[in-house]
């Protein structure tokens, strides 16, 4: 279809997001096909963890990225352009701790602050900062739902599609931070050199 | 055991010195022709100098106090100094006072996102010259000193900082509403700007025209999509590209999203982009209400170029 370069994240949203390069006309056969290799130039894709979108987009190495909302909040320094809600992917961004009483809200009342595990640290810290509670966040980087179960901390805030995987470790949503869905995000530059090419995008993907 | 250096900034080695040098010397080759005679500022200025410039982005990182008790900064940016010494030194010149520098400039960072905290400019400022003609003469000697450094397929994006404010105003957006839009704007997310829109509860036809102007971009074709309350901006980014060789027209990109983060612009504002760097090279636009604020009032236009972002495109447009 186009000349562009195209981050994909793999993992949760990658299946949703080979549709949208399916109507694009990209092919994405390739990649569907392929889970290990990374890079298919035939088809401007280049696959990556989720959360390296904004940094390879940012850095021009692709011109588009398609990434949830959830990374962008956490890496909301990073100068790409936000270009369109995509609709897949929701999943809500919750406070939880394990079933009973609030270990969370019965450590703010009686020690001031509350530990809080998570893998997005500044998003929690401003989400604490703006509800004016005090918090200690420790920053984890898989399974977050242990974390309160072995005691480390009195609650996490982590996304979430359906809510399956934390009642199955017995924790509950206490608080829903934000809705998070996929959006299209664009490198500054190219924006504005593959203005034509990008607003094609745009036009197809608003077009549903 | 190895003696490490603050993150953001690096030791210059002779290679990469000489290369530099060279291409500094190139712009300065350029500025002089022109007419612009170099300055030479302090790195550190008073904090109350460089804030009256309303630096928005680049707002300083670095301060110390001296032995008085000052605040002192490390310069964030050229232009306020560059300012300050029009309006002091040069109180009673006639003007239009044309100023060229390469000189380092400090800026806070991240750590771990390869941002720069020290980093060289190089620059003109041209002072009392209004638009579109002051505008039209920075173009071209930006245009030429990036030809001069060899840079092949650069562009500049231009735009116009009152632009968006003008249709607010059209529109009869209260100043106290704007707030919200303008952030979404400067943090470049469309799907916030739309949200913002929105709940403004404006007529559709208003609000569809609010969200698509700052993403129109392109040929001269995209003035011409500009409503009749934007025809002021649109003639006068008109006269500017008319007034361009045909050689810098040709580099021209309209962006009417532009938005730079400095708080200081108030009229044409232009982005440098080269395919061979993900990020500008450089920028600048029209700040006429920034000498005003120190005590001498006059129209003013200038751009600075990262020496060391213009270093890496060539290097990248050379592959």
């Amino acid at each position: 279809m186009t000349d562009l370069t195209i981050a994909v994240p793999r993992g949760a949203l990658l299946s949703g997001t080979l549709d949208v390069l399916d109507r694009l006309g990209v092919d994405t056969a390739e990649v569907r096909a392929n889970d290990r290799k990374l890079l298919f130039p035939d088809a401007g894709i280049v696959t990556m963890r989720p959360s390296d979108v904004p940094t390879y987009v940012e850095a021009g190495a692709a011109d588009l990225g398609i990434v949830g909302k959830d990374v962008l909040i956490e890496q909301d320094h990073r100068a790409v352009y936000e270009l369109l809600d995509l609709g897949f992917g929701r999943c809500s961004m919750v406070l939880a701790s394990v079933d009973g009483e609030d270990a969370a809200a019965e450590a703010l009342r009686r020690l001031g602050v509350m530990r809080v595990a998570t893998k997005y640290p500044r998003l929690a810290h401003r989400y604490f900062e703006r509800t004016g509670r005090q918090a200690e966040i420790v920053e984890v980087k898989g399974s977050v739902e242990l974390a309160p179960l072995t005691g480390m901390v009195d609650a996490i805030v982590d996304l979430t599609a359906t809510g399956t995987t934390l009642r199955e470790n017995g924790l509950v949503i206490r608080e829903e931070i934000v809705e998070c869905t996929a959006r299209l995000i664009a490198n500054p530059v190219a924006h504005k050199l593959k203005a034509t090419a990008i607003d094609a995008v745009l036009e197809t993907l608003r077009a549903g | 055991m190895t003696e490490r250096i603050p993150s953001g900034t690096r030791d210059v080695l002779p290679d990469e010195m000489r290369e530099l040098h060279a291409l500094v010397e190139r712009l300065r080759g350029v500025f002089d022709a022109r007419g612009y005679g170099e300055v030479s500022t302090p790195t550190l200025e008073y904090e109350a100098t460089l804030t009256r410039g309303d630096l928005g982005g680049a707002t300083p990182a670095y301060r110390l106090f001296d032995e008085q008790g000052n605040v002192l900064v490390l310069r964030s940016d050229m232009t306020v100094p560059i300012a300050r010494v029009a309006a002091t030194r040069y109180a009673q010149a006639e003007p239009p006072l044309r100023f060229c520098y390469a000189a380092h400039t400090f800026r806070g960072v991240r750590i771990h996102q390869g941002q720069a905290r020290e980093f060289l400019q190089a620059g003109i400022e041209l002072l009392g010259a209004p638009a579109p003609a002051g505008t039209i003469e920075v173009l071209t000697v930006l245009c030429e000193a990036l030809d001069a450094s060899g840079l092949e397929t650069y562009r500049i994006g231009l735009g116009d900082a009152s632009a968006y404010p003008a249709l607010l105003d059209a529109l009869g957006v209260r100043p106290e509403r704007r707030d919200p839009l303008l952030h979404e704007l400067v943090t470049r997310d469309f799907v916030g700007l739309e949200r913002e829109i929105h709940a403004l509860g404006l007529p559709a036809a208003d609000a569809e025209l609010l969200l698509r102007m700052p993403q129109l971009r392109g040929g001269p074709e995209v003035l011409a999509e500009l409503p009749p309350v934007m025809a002021d901006a649109a003639a006068g980014l008109r006269l500017v590209l008319d007034g361009l060789p045909v050689s810098a027209r040709e580099r021209i990109i309209f962006d009417l999203g532009l938005a730079r983060s400095l708080g200081y612009y108030t009229g044409a504002v232009f982005d440098v982009y080269d395919p061979a760097l993900g990020v500008p090279i450089g920028g600048g636009g029209r700040y006429d209400e920034l000498l005003g604020r120190f005590g001498r009032p006059m129209p003013a236009v200038g751009f600075a170029l990262g020496v060391e972002r213009l270093h890496m495109a060539l290097a990248g447009e050379g592959q």
